[in-house]
């Protein structure tokens, strides 16, 4: 029995070193040589990555990945992931890439390294034109809805103080419903949120008045790959400039790209 | 099951806790009062009011007797608006538990009044007394005496319902823990004291409502 298993486990793991080594490798020439480059996109995340109606996954993060092997000539291979899975199909070697709306913080670092930012990711105060807040300080006086307990609703308690009528609703939907039926004049949520009412094209449009938490979307690689990390970060900063992200922000998200990104 | 019990932040949310009893209570005061009023109004006309009016009043208990609280809540917040009926949050709970205690209490007094004897009525009219002044004075009061137990049971429930009405932020007891446990993470011990706090408020509402029934029915002894 035990000696089965270990055999078992013996075999597993030399099978997942077996598909890891070939990370070590330089990845930019692998990914040449094979002709296509395996870049892990969220299927469950809209707008950045679902899948649509013709069973394909599409979405921000998927345009994105779409662009990449474009300009690097190779062909695309989508591999789809969880949140909870997305780094580990990175560190063993099952993608190249991870475009998976993946945020960056002090532990991720530790073990992936990130390019620059390629997508905006944010929870800010929105409300139609009509409403004219630019600052926080300009809330005083209007109401505003919230997810209660959410991100934002903690940054924005804290910035605000007592002062300003927040309504704390049980979720995401409570809170959009507030909104479009006038309950309250602006709502703190995140842009991917909002991104979601706007498709719906409702009669009261929340655009951004303001950041409320600002946590840009990068893209993650292994460690010390530095001929792909400078491949990549040269293609975000040409479509920077060219516009081509511009038309991704605008088709998925229904906001311009923020200038400082 | 080693699981610690800690009340540190009971002090600190203090104030937000007793700022959600205070709109509990306003919301039960407002919602029983009203409501009971326009549940004897609705009585009336069920049982002994114009006949083109009944169905009407037929009409309205039974949507709202089949229908959830939380969907009348929602349709008058969230719905209302679109047809241009704009309210706040605590508005919109009171009306909506008003709407509600309205249909209950109309069934329960109706009950009561239906079970008023044949000659109670004619001896209000063998004194003079007119339709109004014979319901009033003859029918209403006995009537009242006789489902108020009922009536007491029925505000306790919609007491207890009131909790969804933080669904629409309204900001009660409901949302008050809601909130607390949202900040300090700490939900069983949250859940605990304002479990304790509604317990405390319904045997506290059941003994005003019957020191109200002693108040209004002061023979009430002799007619059982």
């Amino acid at each position: 029995m035990h000696r089965r298993l270990f055999l078992s486990l013996a075999t597993l793991t030399l099978a997942a070193l077996g598909t890891a080594l070939p990370a070590y490798a330089d990845a930019l020439e692998n990914i040449k040589a094979a002709g296509t480059i395996k870049i892990a996109v969220p299927q469950d995340f809209p707008p950045f990555g679902s899948v649509g109606t013709d069973l394909q996954p599409v979405g921000y993060d998927v345009d994105m990945a779409q662009l990449i092997g474009e300009k690097l000539g190779v062909a695309v291979e989508l591999v789809p992931v969880t949140s909870a899975n997305r780094i580990p199909y990175l560190q063993t070697g099952m993608a190249d890439l991870v475009i998976s709306s993946l945020g960056k913080n002090a532990e991720r670092e530790a073990v992936i390294d990130f390019t620059d930012a390629y997508a905006p990711f944010f929870n800010g105060v929105f409300g139609p034109a009509s409403v004219s807040v630019a600052v926080a300080a300009d809330l005083a006086g209007h109401k505003v809805g919230v997810t209660r307990g959410s991100v934002e609703d903690l940054t924005l308690t804290e910035l605000v103080g007592d002062g300003v009528d927040i309504s704390r609703y049980e979720d995401n939907n409570g809170t959009i419903s507030a909104f479009l039926s006038g309950q309250v004049e602006l709502i703190a949520t995140g842009n991917v949120v909002a991104a979601a009412i706007l498709e719906r094209n409702p009669p009261i449009r929340p655009e951004l008045k303001f950041l409320v938490k600002d946590s840009p979307c990068y893209i993650g690689l292994n460690k010390n790959e530095t001929a792909l990390l400078a491949a990549v970060n040269a293609i975000i900063a040409t479509a920077k400039t060219d516009g081509s992200l511009e038309a991704i922000s605008q088709q998925w998200l229904g906001q311009a790209l923020p200038v400082d990104l | 099951m080693r699981y610690q019990l800690n009340f540190d932040w009971l002090p600190q949310y203090l104030p937000t806790l007793i700022e959600g009893i205070g709109v509990t209570i306003y919301l039960i005061v407002v919602g029983a009062v009203v409501g009971c009023l326009l549940g004897i109004v609705c009585a009336w006309t069920r049982a002994l009011g114009p006949k083109p009016l009944r169905p009407l009043v037929g009409a309205y208990v039974e949507l709202i007797r089949n229908t959830p609280f939380m969907i009348q809540l929602f349709f008058i917040f969230f719905g209302l608006p679109s047809l241009g009926v704009q309210m706040n949050q605590l508005q919109a709970a009171s009306l909506a538990m008003i709407v509600n205690l309205g249909a209950y209490s109309c069934e329960i007094i109706r009950a009561g009044i239906n079970a008023t004897p044949r000659g109670q009525f004619e001896a209000g009219a063998s004194l003079a007394m007119g339709r109004f002044q014979t319901f009033r004075y003859i029918v209403l009061v006995p009537a009242l005496q006789r489902i108020w137990p009922a009536l007491s049971s029925q505000i306790v429930i919609v007491m207890l319902g009131s909790a969804v009405v933080s669904q629409i932020a309204a900001e009660d007891l409901s949302y008050a823990a809601n909130f607390i446990q949202s900040r300090n993470f700490r939900a069983f011990e949250t859940y605990i004291v304002s479990t304790l706090i509604y317990l405390a408020l319904s045997v506290l509402l059941r003994q005003v409502l019957s020191g109200v029934g002693w108040a209004l029915f002061p023979k009430r002894k002799a007619a059982q």
